[in-house]
């Protein structure tokens, strides 16, 4: 068991989200950072889609009832376990009674502390992920409070060892990004003098950028004629335009239907880069082909395997010492 | 097969999505079209396929692109619509109407008499007006369980409010422009509200966490503020089950 000493400032419990629902209205919400969520998950030895902690901001400070091993990936919030630093992107025991504490994010924005086991709490609609808004999954569907408990479930995939990423897995979150987007749905809705202004103008991440999307400030992209739509379904990374003419990049928990015309789709590799993004980071857009966004896609894939591989040989080692 | 396929588009959405568009109008009869497709993906279930969305006149289907490429699906979707053609637009097995009781004006319709003098109509008026036909539920969307109706009668529109409210309470049965809908779970709106139903829409941790369906009808039966507190309270132990009944589509009208 784990309890909560300090919250942070929006702690939330997030698995892969709660696909299958969207016909009904239920957004998908799940960790906003698949990469860092999905690494951390890799080096707690869990299942894939073990739910973990997301920790946004500032982060919290935890009391372990029993011995285990956690680890931590995403946004470095100066981590520190009993009083002494612990690295972020690594995997780590922590003793019975030791407290695990976490300060303001040093760069990037979200942070995720994942469990040996993975974090118990009852499936809603096959998912633990909370979201908010209806108050649904995680905790009481609500983020952490004092004296929250969190119990570690049994999700486990592998035998797990302290260790600590090489620096070519990990990522380093920059200020300024450049995402890829595969154009369309609607891009036939916007004039020309729109696309382009779209693809080469230089976007601030506004301060209404939460888990339900990112609002960027900038030059207005131009519609070619009306700026809405019969509302249809939200795709994961949409970017809609409302008459205003400023870009929403669509995030984990966004309405599952909307009314305003999607220009592109940030490509889904790229969204773990704007997850971490923060008020005041600058977004600049790409258009790739199909092709080229199934490539960045694969080789997201061949990093989880390369580091899975990493972990084995490092227990391989450990093993062969005994 | 004779005749040729009906009219449809297929736009990118993003590199595991796309969007099946079956027209650009607001019908029952494309949004029937809509239903039956994502039925049909359903249950064939395609290997890959992740999730379908079905809205007014598209659908977002979610695929994994190495599981199955995006020309296998398109072309997977192509042959279900050429074989959908020609089948009458009216299902045989017929549709569920669901009843949801209404407690109008009062504490839980604040909005109810403003409704009616923009429409000089009495209060009783509004209320026989928007109790008297059936509605179709378009899509679900907006928060979980939010259903699109279809249907009212334009003697009752009244446009939405100037400022929105912060907090509507679950359950609160609304008018926007020419539409109604009502609130599954709390939340904030400017629809003009005309009354509250005891019903819970949204269950979630529940066998059946969504009482309404894309294809359904609602029927708003009004009731008191008595019968209101009286099935609420029914509601909240769980023992009340919502009158849902299937109908053919002639009879639904006078089910």
């Amino acid at each position: 068991m784990i309890k909560t000493i300090k919250p942070g400032l929006f702690s939330t419990v997030q698995d892969e989200g709660r696909w299958g629902y969207q016909a009904y209205g239920m957004p998908v919400a799940g960790a906003m950072d698949r990469y860092a969520s999905r690494v951390a998950n890799l080096l707690a030895g869990n299942r894939k889609g073990a739910a973990v902690l997301e920790m946004t901001m500032l982060g919290g400070a935890f009391e372990f009832e029993s011995q285990c091993l956690v680890s931590l990936c995403g946004a470095d919030m100066q981590p520190n376990l009993d009083g002494a630093k612990v690295p972020n992107w690594s995997a780590f025991q922590v003793a019975a009674g030791s407290v695990l504490s976490f300060d303001y994010v040093a760069a990037g924005c979200r942070t995720y502390l994942a469990v040996h086991g993975g974090i118990k709490v009852p499936l809603v609609l096959g998912s633990r992920s909370t979201y908010t808004r209806a108050g649904v999954g995680g905790l009481e569907g609500r983020p952490l409070k004092v004296d929250d408990v969190l119990r570690v479930g049994n999700d486990v995939g592998s035998r797990a060892l302290p260790t600590t990423l090489p620096e070519q897995f990990t990522a380093r979150y920059d200020q300024e990004l450049t995402l890829r987007v595969v154009m369309g749905p609607q891009d036939d809705m916007f004039a020309p003098e729109g696309i382009r202004t779209f693809m080469e103008s230089k976007y601030t991440v506004s301060n209404e950028a939460d888990r339900m999307g990112y609002r960027l400030e900038g030059p207005k992209i131009e519609h070619a004629g009306a700026a809405d739509i019969i509302s249809d379904a939200l795709p994961e990374g949409a970017v809609q335009v409302p008459a205003h003419g400023m870009p929403i990049v669509m995030m984990a928990d966004r309405q599952t239907t909307g009314g305003y015309p999607k220009i592109a789709t940030v490509i889904g590799p790229d969204l773990s880069w704007l997850a971490q993004g923060r008020p005041g980071d600058t977004v600049c857009f790409r258009s790739c082909s199909d092709r080229e966004a199934l490539e960045v896609l694969r080789s997201e894939e061949n990093r989880y395997f390369e580091i899975e591989r990493f972990l084995e040989e490092q227990q391989s080692l450990v093993w062969t010492a005994c | 097969m004779t005749g040729r396929l009906p009219e449809f588009r297929v736009l990118p959405a993003g590199e595991r999505g796309l969007v099946v568009e079956l027209g650009n109008l607001i019908s029952p009869e494309v949004n029937a079209r809509v239903q039956r497709l994502a039925r049909r993906i359903n249950q064939k279930s395609i290997a890959g396929v992740i999730e379908v969305v079905p809205t007014y006149r598209s659908l977002l289907v979610y695929f994994d692109p190495f599981n199955i490429s995006r020309s296998d699906l398109v072309e997977a979707i192509q042959q279900m619509l050429a074989s959908d053609e020609g089948l009458e637009v009216v299902e045989k097995e017929g549709v569920r109407v669901v009843h949801v009781p209404v407690c109008y004006g009062g504490e839980f319709g604040p909005d109810l008499e403003y409704v009616a003098q923009h429409n000089r109509l009495s209060i009783e008026e509004v209320i026989t007006i928007h109790s008297s036909r059936p509605y179709l539920v378009y899509m679900l969307g907006f928060t979980p369980g939010f259903p699109y109706l279809g249907g009212m009668s334009d003697k009752i529109a009244t446009p939405r409010l100037e400022k929105p409210r912060a907090k509507i309470p679950q359950g609160s049965v609304g008018i926007a422009g020419a539409q109604t809908g009502l609130y599954p779970i709390e939340s904030p709106g400017g629809w003009r509200l005309i009354g509250r139903t005891p019903l819970r829409p949204f269950l979630p941790g529940t066998a059946n966490p969504f009482l309404f369906d894309a294809g359904d009808y609602l029927r708003f039966i009004p009731i008191s503020p008595e019968e209101y507190h009286h099935i609420r309270r029914d509601v909240e132990a769980g023992f009340f089950s919502p009158d849902i009944r299937t109908v053919s589509l002639e009879d639904i009208s006078d089910d």
